[in-house]
This record gives C-alpha cells, sequence and structure tokens, in this order.
C-alpha cells in the first residue's frame, strides 16, 4: 500500500530544483570566469580557488552551528555560487585573506545571520563587495594589466603574490576604467581629453582591460546572462531595465554635456554594469517577483549606479546601488504586485458588465 | 532529465518575458492511441451516494431488492443533487458505508450491488425528440438521468442547463481542453464519437437557448480536431471549432472564457454573468445517451495510464467499478506505483484503498512510479517568483505559505487565499519542492471552519437574543393580562358589590315594605 502522510497535488514537477538552478547560473557565469583567470594568471587562479572553497567550508560551518542538515544544503550550490560572485569581483592579485574574509561575510554575515538560503535581505556577494572596499580599500583597487597566463607571473611567483603578500608585480601603472574616468573628471580633465587614454571598445568588450577577475568581459557576461533568459532562470524584466537605464541617463547626460559626463557605451562596458544586469540585480532572494516590481527594482539600481559612478567618491557604484535597492524590495514587494484573476487592481472584483436577464423575455429562444 | 527546458518551450518569445500557466510534459501518448475499449461486467459495483457537488442523494432500495440496468437506485435530494442509477442488474448487497474514492479514506454512504452477469435492462426513460422539446423538458431529461460535470468538477448539469432563467446567456463553450497531463479519455471520445457529442452539443445549446457554440480543443489533439470540425452541426447550430494553446490549465472554466471571449469573469461571479455556459464534451456525449436513447449516465470512459501500468488504455466502466479490476483488466501494474491516483497528475487524488469505486467525476487512474513523480526533499524558499509567474490567476503563492505559516490566516486571505484554484501550477513550478497546494487546502479549510465557527457563534447568540426577547415578551403578555384580568376580576367584584349592596338595599326595603 501507498500510505504516505504527505502526498498531495500535484503528483509531478518540472525539472527545475533549486540546486539545478544554482548549477545552471554557476554554468553560465564559467566562460567569463574562466576566461578572466586565463588572463589574469596563476593569482587569479589560487584567489578564486581559495574564496570559493572558503565559501563552502563557512556554509558547512554555519550549517552546523544552526543544526541544518548538511547533506540537503550542502548540495543547494548557493554557497558555490555566492563564493563564486565574490570572487569574481575581486582584483585578481589580492592577497588570499581578501578572499576567505570575502567569502566570510557573504556567507556568514550576509546570508546566514539573516536565517540562511532565501532569508537574507541583502545580496551575500554584494555586501561581501561593499565591505571589503571600505575596509580594505588599497588591496580592493589594486589593479593589473590582463596579460595571459604564460606570460604573467609564473607558478611560484603567484604563489608568492596571492599567499605570501609579494608586491614584485606592475600595478600603479593600470588602472580600471572606471577609476581612470573617475580621477581624471575629478582632476578637471575633460572627457574628450582622457578618452585616447582609455582602452578601445573591442578590448572592454572581450575583456583584455585591467579590472576585477571575472568582470571584464563584456560579451561573455552577456552571453552568459542571454543563456540564462534562455533557460528560462531569469527574465529579461531586471536586465533591460537596469541597462535601459544606465544607457538612457548617461545618454542625456553626455548629449547635454559632453566634457563632464562618460558616454552610454562606456557605462555598459566597463565595471561591472554587465554582471550586475543579469547575475547580481536578478538574484532571486534579494529582487522583487512581479515583473513590474522587478522593472523599478531595475531602474532603481540603473539610476543609482549612474549617479554613485558620475556624483559619488567611489568609481564604482554598483554595490552600493544594489544594496540600496535590496532594502527596497520588501516595499516595492509591498505594493506592487500582480494583478488578481477578475479583480482589479485594488482588489476589488471587476464590475459585471451585464445586467441579469429580466424575466420576460426568458422563454424567447434564438 | 536536463536543466534545459525541452526546445519547444525555448522558443516562444513571449514566455521570456513572463511564464503564465505552467507546460506540464504532457506524456498522453501512454494511452492516446488505444482505441476506447468496454470492460466486462465487475464481480461488484460500489455506488456512493455522493457522486457529484450538492447534496447526498437518497437511496430508494434496500437490501436484497432486485435491481434492473438503469433502475433509479438513489434519487437526488433538494435543487442541487443528481439522480443515481443502477449501471447493470443484480442484487443489493448492502446500503451502508464504504471507503470513499478520496484521498481522507473515510466511509461515506455506499450502495453496494453484486452483478448477476445478465445485464438485463429495466425500463428506459422516455426518449424525447429534442427538435420538438422545449429547453424544460430537456433539462428536466438531463436531471432524470443523473448526469453531471464528466471533467472532474461534477456539477449537476441539469442545474448549469437551467441558468437561462436567471442570466442572459448567448454563448455554450465545450470544454474538450483535456490540460491533465496522461488524460485522454476526452481525446478518444471525440475522436471516435464526434457525431454523438455534435448532437449533444445541439441539444444542450438548445436547452439553454444560446446563440453561438463554441468547442475548445488543446492544439496537442489534432486528430480530435479534425472528427469535431467534420461534425461541427446538431440541430440549428453551427458551432466553431477553436484550437487553444496546450498550456495548464487551459480547461479552467473561467480562463477558457477568456481566452476565446476575451471578457474575463468577475471575482465571486459565475460565467453566467457574462453570458456564457461551459460543459465538457464528455457532459454532452452523456447529454445525447439520455436525451436520445433514455439512458441515464451508468458509464464512464477512464484514462488508464502511468508508467506503472501494463498497458495504458482508455477504458469505459460501468460506475461503481473497482478500481482494482479496472487495473486489473489494464494487465496489472509493471512495477509497485509510487502513487495511485484517481484524475490527472495536476489535481488528482491519491487513493490509498484500491476497491474504491469509479465514480461520475473519475476521468483517470494513474499509477505513476518514483520516476514520474517529485521527490520529496524540500527545500526553503528563495523567492524565486516561478509560483507567481505561474499562478493563472495573479496570485503571490509564496507569500500566501508564508503567511500561513506564521499562522496569519487572515493575512493571506488578504492577498487572494480564496480566489486560489488550487491549480498546483505554483507546486509544479516550485524548485524548492514546497508543498504550496496542500498548504492552500489546509488554510482554506481553517478559514472556512472559523467562518463557520463565527457564523454560528452569530446565530447562536442570535437566537439567544430571540429567545430571551420571546420569553419577555411572553411574562409581559402574561402580566398584562394578569393585570387584565385583576382589573376584571376587581371590575367583577365591584359590581358584584354593588349588586349584592343594591340587592340588599332592594331586600331591605321590601323587608320593610313587608314589615311596616
Amino acid at each position: 500500500m501507498t500510505a504516505q502522510p504527505l502526498l498531495a497535488a500535484p503528483h509531478t514537477h518540472t525539472v527545475f530544483t533549486v540546486s539545478r538552478t544554482m548549477l545552471a547560473v554557476v554554468l553560465a557565469l564559467a566562460p567569463a570566469t574562466f576566461f578572466g583567470l586565463y588572463q589574469f594568471g596563476w593569482p587569479a587562479v589560487f584567489l578564486f580557488c581559495v574564496t570559493v572553497l572558503s565559501a563552502y567550508l563557512f556554509e558547512l560551518a554555519c550549517l552546523w552551528v544552526a543544526g541544518k542538515p548538511l547533506g540537503q544544503f550542502a548540495r543547494d550550490g548557493s554557497a558555490l555560487l555566492s563564493g563564486w560572485l565574490v570572487a569574481m569581483t575581486l582584483p585578481p592579485y589580492a592577497p588570499w585573506w581578501v578572499g576567505v574574509i570575502g567569502s566570510g561575510i557573504a556567507i556568514v554575515i550576509a546570508k546566514h545571520l539573516f536565517g540562511g538560503l532565501g532569508q537574507n535581505l541583502f545580496n551575500p556577494a554584494m555586501v561581501a563587495r561593499a565591505m571589503l572596499l571600505i575596509a580594505l580599500p588599497v588591496q580592493m583597487t589594486t589593479w593589473v594589466p590582463p596579460v595571459g597566463l604564460f606570460d604573467g607571473p609564473g607558478f611560484v611567483h603567484s604563489l608568492a603574490i596571492t599567499f605570501a603578500g609579494s608586491t614584485e608585480f606592475d600595478a600603479v601603472s593600470s588602472a580600471s576604467t572606471l577609476s581612470h574616468i573617475k580621477s581624471q573628471l575629478g582632476a578637471g580633465a575633460s572627457m574628450g581629453a582622457i578618452t585616447p587614454d582609455l582602452a578601445d571598445l573591442k578590448a572592454r568588450l572581450i575583456g583584455l582591460v585591467p579590472g576585477s577577475m571575472g568582470e571584464t568581459s563584456t560579451v561573455l557576461i552577456l552571453l552568459g546572462g542571454l543563456a540564462l533568459v534562455f533557460m528560462r532562470i531569469i527574465t529579461l524584466a531586471i536586465p533591460l531595465s537596469v541597462l535601459g537605464t544606465i544607457a538612457a541617463l548617461s545618454a542625456i547626460a553626455s548629449s547635454l554635456a559632453p566634457d563632464r559626463f562618460a558616454p552610454p557605451i562606456l557605462h555598459l562596458t566597463s565595471g561591472s554594469t554587465m554582471l550586475c544586469a543579469f547575475f547580481i540585480a536578478t538574484d532571486y532572494v534579494t529582487s522583487p517577483v512581479s515583473a513590474l516590481g522587478k522593472m523599478l527594482y531595475g531602474i532603481g539600481i540603473g539610476a543609482l549606479i549612474f549617479v554613485i559612478r558620475t556624483w559619488g567618491s567611489f568609481p564604482e557604484g554598483v554595490a552600493f546601488a544594489v544594496l540600496l535597492m535590496n532594502a527596497c524590495t520588501p516595499l516595492i514587494e509591498t505594493y506592487v504586485r500582480p494583478r488578481v484573476f477578475g479583480r482589479t487592481r485594488t482588489g476589488k472584483p471587476l464590475p459585471i458588465a451585464k445586467p441579469k436577464r429580466s424575466a420576460k423575455d426568458t422563454g424567447a429562444k434564438a | 532529465m536536463s536543466v534545459l527546458p525541452t526546445l519547444g518551450t525555448l522558443f516562444r518569445p513571449s514566455q521570456l518575458f513572463s511564464f503564465k500557466g505552467v507546460h506540464p510534459d504532457p506524456r498522453k501518448y501512454l494511452s492516446s492511441e488505444s482505441e476506447i475499449e468496454t470492460m466486462p461486467i465487475p464481480t461488484l459495483i460500489r455506488l456512493p451516494l455522493q457522486q457529484h457537488i450538492g447534496a447526498e442523494a437518497e437511496p430508494v432500495v434496500q437490501r436484497d431488492d432486485y435491481v434492473l440496468k438503469g433502475q433509479l437506485i438513489a434519487k437526488a435530494r433538494g435543487p442541487v443533487s443528481a439522480n443515481i442509477h443502477a449501471p447493470t442488474s443484480g442484487r443489493v448487497i448492502a446500503v451502508g458505508h464504504f471507503t470513499a474514492p478520496h484521498p481522507s479514506g473515510l466511509p461515506v454512504p455506499t450502495i453496494t450491488i453484486r452483478p448477476d452477469g445478465e445485464d438485463t435492462w429495466g425500463p428506459h426513460l422516455p426518449r424525447i425528440r429534442p427538435e420538438n422539446a422545449t429547453p424544460e423538458e430537456i433539462a428536466a431529461q438531463v436531471a432524470e438521468a443523473g448526469i453531471v460535470g464528466m471533467g472532474g468538477a461534477t456539477f449537476p448539469s441539469a442545474v448549469k442547463l437551467n441558468l437561462r432563467a436567471k442570466y442572459d446567456l448567448h454563448t455554450l463553450v465545450i470544454n474538450g481542453a483535456e490540460c491533465e497531463p496522461y488524460l485522454t479519455c476526452d481525446d478518444r471520445l471525440m475522436r471516435e464519437r464526434a457525431e454523438e457529442i455534435a448532437d449533444g452539443i445541439g441539444i444542450m445549446g438548445r436547452a439553454l437557448g444560446v446563440k453561438q457554440i463554441i468547442v475548445a480543443i488543446e492544439s496537442n489533439k489534432p486528430q480530435a480536431i479534425d472528427a469535431m470540425s467534420r461534425y461541427n452541426r446538431a440541430l440549428d447550430y453551427t458551432f466553431q471549432v477553436k484550437v487553444v494553446p496546450t498550456q495548464y490549465p487551459m480547461g479552467s472554466e473561467k480562463h477558457l472564457v477568456r481566452l476565446l471571449t476575451g471578457k474575463e469573469t468577475p471575482a465571486r461571479a459565475l460565467t453566467a454573468d457574462l453570458g456564457v455556459v461551459v460543459h465538457n464534451v464528455a457532459t454532452a456525449h452523456a447529454v445525447h445517451n439520455a436525451v436520445r436513447y433514455g439512458e441515464p449516465l451508468i458509464t464512464r470512459i477512464v484514462t488508464v495510464s502511468g508508467r506503472g501500468i501494463k498497458r495504458p488504455a482508455n477504458v469505459k466502466v460501468l460506475l461503481g467499478t473497482p478500481v482494482s479490476e479496472v487495473i486489473a483488466h489494464c494487465g496489472g501494474f509493471v512495477e509497485e506505483p509510487d502513487r495511485l491516483l484517481l484524475g490527472g497528475p495536476m489535481m488528482g487524488q491519491p487513493i490509498a484503498n484500491r476497491r474504491v469505486p469509479i465514480v461520475k467525476g473519475s476521468n483517470g487512474i494513474l499509477a505513476l512510479t518514483r520516476a514520474e513523480t517529485p521527490g520529496n526533499e524540500v527545500m526553503p524558499c528563495i523567492r524565486c517568483g516561478r509560483c507567481v509567474q505561474g499562478c493563472p490567476v495573479g496570485l503571490t503563492p509564496f507569500e500566501m505559505n508564508a503567511r500561513i505559516q506564521a499562522d496569519d490566516l487572515d493575512g493571506a486571505a488578504k492577498i487572494g487565499l480564496m480566489d486560489c484554484l488550487t491549480c498546483g501550477c505554483c507546486s509544479y513550478n516550485c524548485p524548492a519542492n514546497i508543498s504550496l497546494v496542500q498548504t492552500f487546502h489546509f488554510a482554506k479549510g481553517k478559514l472556512a471552519e472559523k467562518q463557520s465557527r463565527k457564523h454560528q457563534a452569530e446565530e447562536t447568540k442570535r437566537l439567544a437574543a430571540a429567545r430571551q426577547a420571546r420569553e419577555e415578551a411572553i411574562a409581559e403578555a402574561k402580566r398584562q393580562a394578569m393585570a387584565k384580568r385583576k382589573a376584571e376580576m376587581d371590575a367583577k367584584k365591584k359590581a358584584d358589590a354593588a349588586k349584592a349592596a343594591a340587592a340588599a338595599a332592594t331586600a331591605a326595603t321590601a323587608q320593610g315594605e313587608a314589615n311596616p
């Protein structure tokens, strides 16, 4: 007899599960990550491994402390994804402990202190990034040029860079696109004067520019994001509204004052704009669920990114923009809900259009 | 299984923005090519008195009575109820209780018949010619035949045919969507009995007095669409056969009407308020049999499917046939099923006891193997919003679930719990495998109980107040009567005294006169 206590309809299920979803996101991130790792060489590979591994260990420790079933939650892949995203936003030559602290902040503080999987108010990777950026400004803004795995520091030298704090590498000469713009505009230079110094568009698209470990290749991130859309893991609502808002605001600004504002294409292809639009802002747990809510949320992020990049004191504003909008998510959720079938937006039943039939024409037949 | 969706869903541009409704794997091929076969008479027939929505039928036979095929054995009680007839000839061996074809497995009043194998027909219902019959006569015949909605809702059809008295009806929609995966009984019926269904549709159209008739069939049933398009005239009607997208829950009445007419039925209203009535194809077939041949509803077509069944089939069975005998007729199990269901996989009910009978609303028996059923590992909600995207009603199931788990039933009701169809799209979609629908069923039951408690308390209060008022009124009346009586008595006494005094005076005078 199949007399189980819990047997409720439906008796069939999609192929989507939490762990498959996480795995799909990781797969979509993989091309951009591995391209970044190749570009930045061994130190990046070590830092990446340390970060992901420590995220996983922190996850296990937290689960154990919280008394949650290890076997089930350790396989869900969420720690892998959080650690992966933290690693992608780190500067490639940062020492190992930056990665460990980052994943510790993401997993322990941002995720498990709030109650674990699905309970966090803020995006773990962005909490880690924002905290690291404020606490460790030097390590978090030390950029190196992408020279490729075989032309960069050797294996042993790389071990020294990541694990022994060696600073024997050429970091000063290179700055990320956004920090360069920020410092030059701040120094009073005009946009027209800065532009020749910047990497050309093709380099920014492919990812041949200094930057965080996995954020440089705009095209690969875009492809990964579109793959997620086609796999129906995410909808286009958030990416389109984030990118659209940044593009629209910067287009307006740069057409009004071309010398003081970066043009849209620069905003879209630099920093972590693409990664944010497709992988960070679309984080399920911390974004609204309704389509309209998602759009409002995306517009908010896009606008904040533009504002922080342009007038803030940090060259990149993605982490702060995402965290601020994360805080707005419950508010959006409360006021923006889907319309219920047969009801108006306010929840009243729709008016009944036709009056009830009067008694006199009851007998008539068409 | 892979992370990737099927190719079909990949290239549907609208789905990149919103995924309303769901597309479960149909798996109809298991039984869709098996012709409808008639199952031999079973060894025992068990007929629950409640096979429909509304009041339970009232038995009109007793133990040891001999009944003929088609004989009325339980009659409708009240305006919303349905007759039940003997599916074959035999002896009534019990009028008692038997396990319900329902997950509760509770005993329900049931008439048990041991068939004699002769299958002797009793008198048929009088045949009527729908061409000449009035709508009322047709509806009465349908009521007499005990026909209910055969799609699974089991609402008495005659009540729906009588809606013309109250509503201005213009469209009859015939629901041949059959959106539940696995089920193919309506599909086969349309392929094989299109002409009879068409006639039944015409009869219902006449009974309702509608202007147009639409037959809606999902796009995954091309043969059924062909067959129904060939037989698209009956009585004075020519009906449109409309192909609707293959999507769950396409067969939901209000959603089907919105798709076909563009009009949305207001919450808490009926499609009849829009002038539209929806009937199932199998109901149309039953109406045809009842009106043209005077046959009551004593059989139905059941899809027996699932990978656990040796020979998936569409079987015409007598109502009351035990599920176990239908399964045995289909060769038994390949392997012990993980779940045995009555109905489709999205809304069907698991049954524990295999001797429960087929009833009027049973459209399928599914034996699902472990590979076909969801696992039972439940993860926390990750707010992915798939439940919201899938919900055909526009609810936020994850939020309702959270509120119910926090024991905030009123909060859940405020965000639309009572509008939930319990169609199962949210649970189907949920990557965390949270049993959302089950929670909603529970909460709805709890709320209904609370409501009825409240109602009961109010009613008690009202009755107590009424009683007090009544008693006071009686006491008051008594007091008044007493006072009146007292007044009368006093008056009488006074009068008597006066009289006596007068009499005494007269007597004294008389005496005085007599004795001067």
